[in-house]
């Protein structure tokens, strides 16, 4: 196929191409190395890793999916917060407008959405292959660690997520939900022991998390918040030491 | 490198550059899944149901989809357990795997013949997981009756039998029994197991192990032989 190098040539061969890109990219091992390394993106690589590490049938390229819908989401998160106001007047008029009134509204909206499934079922599959593969052995352990906390945190950004349209959908899946947290021994007003520190409704982990006995406006403002705030500077910090202790704990697995 | 080839020794280097060797494959991984999530996005809509009504229940109401195992798990459990205990275990367990699982070989490469053990553990649980989800999410209608893929979701479903429970003390009885047998036969049976494992390993491998087979376990009992509780106290039911 001489198609390819022959487009190559057309378009950086002359000289507006020139003006704007100074001289050529010399494919040398020094030049593969300083991509990498004079990167301040690409620099979370090594400038070499082992060969089988690069494999799709080794990581699924799990771990790398997560984190790009991870930031996939954030820039769709970002451009929906324009649109969207937690107020329990608000919220549910925005959606709509969202799907029928913004230009695109409808398809960034449910790019979010499906976004936040997909890395959903990613972390999960991620961590299915990082078992199968033994990587948790030493010294990877704490990175595990790392990861089920990650994991946890996915599944927390997703659920908090789903209360925001308020909707049917979400209402009663909040509900569903956080109506566990009533159960909780010892610390939810319905929860074995509860008498022992004195639970009720209005001053049990519930109330904590709703910010009332029912899901109201504090309810949906603190799922928006963490939603859109905590849960991901969390995760962010995790990822970064998730990714650090990738590289310091000898980089991707392998067999000796 | 090159001193060690001096004294004649074979060096083994698979490493390879990471540009462009997995730089380029991270991109196209990129590229698909944006190609493939702005495609999907573009042809089915997110879910958008009515204002929410406080008054107005959704039935069945449904928790998001990677949380209907453990409201499946309702079915068979006092919330305390399935909603609170049950997950807190899951993560608890998945934490602890490093710390228990001993055994220095598949460190790094795919293998079930050198961990068979930790293995079917692990798939069986993460299979288990997805069977509960599926049922949840699929075979699950109103006042979360069960029906089968090919029926029709109705409200006029017949009366599921009445449950009963154990007797206390034989559900005492079987706990103890259960838990203990599961704790001591296969450090008998299997020696080796336990010595390599040491005993708090073993005790703490067994112990999830047998909780999570426990909770199977429940779940027949409660099918085949409609047993509501095994252990019904007025304080806690299990
Ligand atoms: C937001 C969630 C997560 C992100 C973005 C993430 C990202 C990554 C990436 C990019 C890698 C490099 C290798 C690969 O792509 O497979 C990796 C490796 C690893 N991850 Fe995760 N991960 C996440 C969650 C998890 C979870 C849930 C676990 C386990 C419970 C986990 C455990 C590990 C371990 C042990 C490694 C080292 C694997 C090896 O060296 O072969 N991670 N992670």
């Amino acid at each position: 196929m001489k198609l390819i190098p022959d487009l190559i040539k057309k378009i950086t061969d002359n000289e507006i191409w020139r003006s704007v890109f100074r001289h050529g990219y010399a494919d040398t091992p020094r030049n593969r190395v300083l991509q990498i390394i004079s990167n301040i993106w690409l620099h979370l690589h090594p400038a070499k890793v082992r060969e089988h590490g690069t494999k799709i049938r080794f990581t699924w390229c799990m771990g790398g999916i997560t984190f790009f819908i991870f930031l996939f989401e954030t820039i769709t998160g970002i451009l929906l917060m324009f649109y969207y106001v937690p107020d329990v007047n608000r919220a549910y008029a925005d959606i709509v407008d969202l799907m029928y009134v913004v230009p695109f509204g409808r398809f960034l909206r449910n790019s979010h959405r499906w976004g936040a499934h997909a890395m959903v079922i990613t972390v999960s599959i991620h961590m299915f292959r990082v078992f199968l593969t033994g990587s948790y052995k030493p010294p990877r352990q704490f990175n595990w660690v790392v990861g089920v906390i990650l994991l946890v945190l996915t599944f927390l950004l997703s659920f908090t997520g789903y209360l925001l349209p308020w909707d049917q959908l979400g209402y009663w899946a909040i509900t569903v939900g956080t109506n566990m947290a009533r159960a909780t021994p010892f610390l939810g007003h319905e929860g074995p022991f509860a008498y022992i520190l004195g639970m009720r409704a209005d001053n049990d982990v519930r109330f904590a998390l709703l910010g009332g006995t029912m899901i109201e406006a504090p309810a949906l403002l603190r799922a928006y918040v963490w939603h859109c705030i905590a849960i991901p500077v969390m995760a962010s910090a995790l990822m970064m030491v998730h990714f650090w202790r990738v590289r310091k704990d000898g980089g991707i697995s392998g067999p000796l | 490198m090159e001193v060690m080839e001096e004294k004649g020794r074979e060096v083994k280097d698979d490493r390879v550059f990471t540009w462009p060797n997995l730089v380029a494959k991270e991109f196209l991984a990129a590229i698909f899944v944006t190609v493939g999530l702005l495609f999907y996005s573009y042809v089915v809509d997110a879910p958008l149901r009515e204002l929410s009504d406080p008054g107005q229940a959704e039935n069945p109401a449904k928790a998001p989809w990677y949380f209907l195992g453990l409201q499946e798990a309702l079915v068979y459990f006092d919330p305390w357990y399935a909603g609170v205990i049950l997950p807190s275990i899951i993560i608890l367990g998945l934490i602890l795997i490093p710390y228990l699982d001993n055994n220095p070989k598949g460190n790094g490469y795919y293998t079930f013949k050198e961990r068979k053990f930790a293995v079917s553990v692990f798939v069986f649980g993460y299979v288990f997981w997805y069977v509960l989800i599926y049922i949840g999410t699929a075979l699950r209608g109103p006042f979360w009756a069960f029906f089968w893929p090919w029926e029709k979701w109705t409200h006029d479903f017949p009366t599921p039998p009445p449950l009963h429970d154990l007797p206390l003390l034989l559900g005492i009885a079987l706990m103890i029994g259960f838990y203990f047998l599961g704790l001591v036969l296969p450090a008998l049976v299997k020696k080796d197991f336990f010595y390599k494992l040491g005993i708090v390993r073993y005790v703490l491998t067994m112990g999830l192990l047998l909780t999570m087979l426990g909770t199977v376990i429940k779940m027949i009992f409660r099918l085949v032989f409609n047993v509501k509780y095994i252990i019904a106290t007025p304080w806690i039911n299990i």
